[in-house]
């Protein structure tokens, strides 16, 4: 666990995301109908959604691990890591509802993309509201690890399976050009890329700090 | 303090290595240097580099704390 103490991904996190806000906004982007400038919304609303993605699955390799070991720093963990993950959640779906706004007409039109989106954040706050009603600590983590196991591939079935089986709005779904057909511009890709990864290790930067606290205000409670 | 030395070194040769880009190549043509995106891309920058350096500082004080336990 040295690694979250590290500086030096915090770093680079930061000059990824750096560079992106300004190669975002300068450089060549494909000059499509309706679109027009919010295709670049593609470097800041998606990464959002990729930032989430790394979280939560952080978040579940600690489940499974703290089913395996009982420790309890496994269970924080992955507590702390669906808590940012639900920030860069709601960021994505922000986000999406705004440049829907100015592509589709309306912030929610109802779109199967839009709705599952919907749902698979009930589900998540069904986990927290779950751990949060168990007062017995073992319990607690326990059917809060399996919950936040189980949750994942259905999140992941929502957003990015059901959604593409039908027609919807979104790029990359049924009978809608991909957004891959631009991502294909390697213009494109020079922006796209850094900001995915800058987004996810600010997001899992943010994760470690609260864990950090989390342990501290943890070791307290136990001395008390 | 030595990392925010180097952190606000790379980010000012970044800078500069992009303004020259963008001169040469024909990237900021008239239409976006007179729609001022560049004050965007400022205002944009200074807000995140704000937050970047408030959450380094967390992360500083977060091991202060961790230390003196």
């Amino acid at each position: 666990m040295k690694f979250i103490y590290q500086t030096w991904w915090k770093v680079l996190a930061v000059v990824l995301i750096f560079y992106t806000l300004i190669a975002g906004f300068l450089f060549h982007v494909p000059t499509l109908p309706i679109l027009h400038e919010t295709i670049r919304n593609l470097y800041f609303h998606v990464p959002m959604w990729f930032a989430m993605l790394a979280v939560f699955v952080i978040s579940v390799f600690f489940s499974i691990r703290y089913l395996n070991s009982g420790r309890e720093e496994d269970d924080l963990a992955a507590v702390e890591c669906v808590n940012t993950g639900m920030v860069f959640y709601l960021l994505g779906l922000v986000t999406g509802m705004i440049w829907a706004k100015y592509t589709w007409g309306e912030f929610w039109s109802g779109d199967p993309k839009q709705n599952s989106a919907a749902i698979a954040f009930l589900l998540y706050c069904a986990y927290l509201v779950l751990r949060n009603s168990i007062d017995e600590e073992q319990k607690r983590a326990k059917i809060a690890a399996i919950y936040n196991i189980f949750a994942f591939p259905i999140m992941i079935v929502l957003l990015f399976i059901l959604p593409r089986m039908t027609d919807s709005l979104h790029p990359g779904n049924g009978g809608n050009p991909a957004f891959g057909k631009f991502d294909l511009d390697s213009h494109m890709r020079i922006v796209f890329y850094p900001a995915t990864l800058g987004w996810c290790l600010f997001a899992l930067w943010i994760a470690t700090i609260r864990y950090r606290i989390r342990l501290i205000e943890n070791k307290r409670n136990n001395i008390n | 303090m030595k990392r925010f030395l180097v952190l606000f070194c790379l980010i000012v040769c970044h800078m500069a290595v992009f303004a020259q880009q963008t001169t040469n190549v024909e990237m900021a043509d008239t239409m976006r240097s007179s729609g001022k995106i560049y004050v965007v891309i400022a205002i944009i920058s200074t807000i995140f580099v704000g937050i970047a350096i408030y959450l380094f500082a967390i992360d500083r004080r977060l091991k202060k704390i961790e230390r003196e336990k």
